[in-house]
């Protein structure tokens, strides 16, 4: 490693700020790079898993109906 | 190969090849980066003129490297979906602009933040960088343009001819330290001649700049995928998804 200690490697002789503010940035962008779109995804999939449930139940109560005005 | 080509343009297999695909790449990407960030920021040796400053090479380099190659790929998409009217090369070139534009952002702002302790200044006006905020602006003008037609095959031809004519840009940044005088340092890897790099600073360079592709491609993937079940939403393959999405999250749910 090029520093003796942590503080000498947060330091950076003076440009630390600047480094470790790049750095930081860069993994922000990562993480959002990443994660937008799959919780994105995600979002999509549980919305569309309400609308099918709401469908299935419609259709349930259809059937219910049905039945229950042919046997009667 | 035309069997492949005509796989490509389904929009269930690339859901499921690219599923495949990002269980091995992405975990490797992740890898990539930390390896690469830890090396460039603790084991790689200060510049003798530019000091510790200069580690913000190994972000600034690999983001504006593949900012320009996602152009590339945003263009040849933006090609294949105005020639061959393909709807995967539309949803490519419509998931490229944001990623693009983040890279570049990263690029502009880490390239910035190393001007004030190397140049003294946070900006100038110079022909790399100037060059670099217009690729930013088209990439945003790409993503503002599909939001804004209702037409979505509208947007999709506006979105291929602005990224077609933009591509005019990418040589002159490449070029632009050439061309006019410039406080911007010459290219530093070079095809043709050998780096100016030692290579304990270049070998952690290259490998954060294979990171980044591998971060750009997963991205790619992930935003296609996101795109490909809005589009088909409504359809058999999409049902399938939300089933199979409610059997994982019941035997999760069961544990």
């Amino acid at each position: 490693m090029q520093f003796d200690s942590l503080a000498a490697a947060l330091a950076m002789d003076g440009h630390g700020a600047y480094v470790w503010f790049v750095a930081l940035v860069t993994f922000a962008v990562i993480a959002g790079l990443l994660l937008l779109p799959s919780l994105s995804s995600r979002r999509f999939l549980r919305e569309q898993d309400g609308i099918l449930r709401r469908e299935q139940r419609a259709a349930q109560q259809q059937h219910t109906e049905v039945s229950h005005a042919s046997s009667s | 190969m035309w069997s492949f080509f005509h796989k490509l343009g389904s929009p269930p297999w690339m859901y499921r090849i690219s599923g495949s695909i990002l269980s091995w790449l992405l975990p490797l990407t992740l890898l990539l980066l930390a390896v690469g960030s830890i090396w460039g920021l603790l084991y790689a040796p200060a510049d003798f003129r530019q000091g510790n400053s200069f580690r913000i090479i190994y972000f600034h380099v690999p983001a504006s490297v593949v900012a320009l190659a996602a152009y590339y790929v945003m263009a040849i998409a933006g090609a294949v979906s105005l020639i061959w009217k393909m709807k995967m090369a539309e949803v490519a070139m419509k998931s490229c602009a944001p990623i693009g534009a983040a890279l570049t952002f990263l690029g502009l702002i880490s390239g910035a933040v190393w001007g004030k302790p190397t140049w003294g200044t946070w900006w100038v006006w110079d022909a790399r960088i100037t060059s670099m905020l217009i690729l930013f602006f088209l990439y945003l003008g790409v993503v503002a343009l599909y939001q804004a037609y209702e037409n979505k095959a509208a947007a999709a031809k506006a979105c291929a001819v602005l990224s077609l004519v933009g591509t005019v840009n990418i040589p002159i940044i490449y070029k632009s330290v050439d061309w006019w005088y410039s406080l911007h340092q010459p290219a530093t890897i070079k095809f043709t001649e050998e780096s100016t790099m030692h290579s304990d600073m270049l070998q952690p360079l290259l490998l954060m700049i294979l990171a980044f592709y591998c971060l750009f491609t997963c991205s790619l993937l992930l935003n296609m995928r996101s795109e490909l079940l809005r589009q088909g939403a409504g359809t058999n393959w999409v049902r399938e998804q939300v089933l199979a999405r409610r059997g994982t999250k019941g035997a999760t749910d069961a544990v």
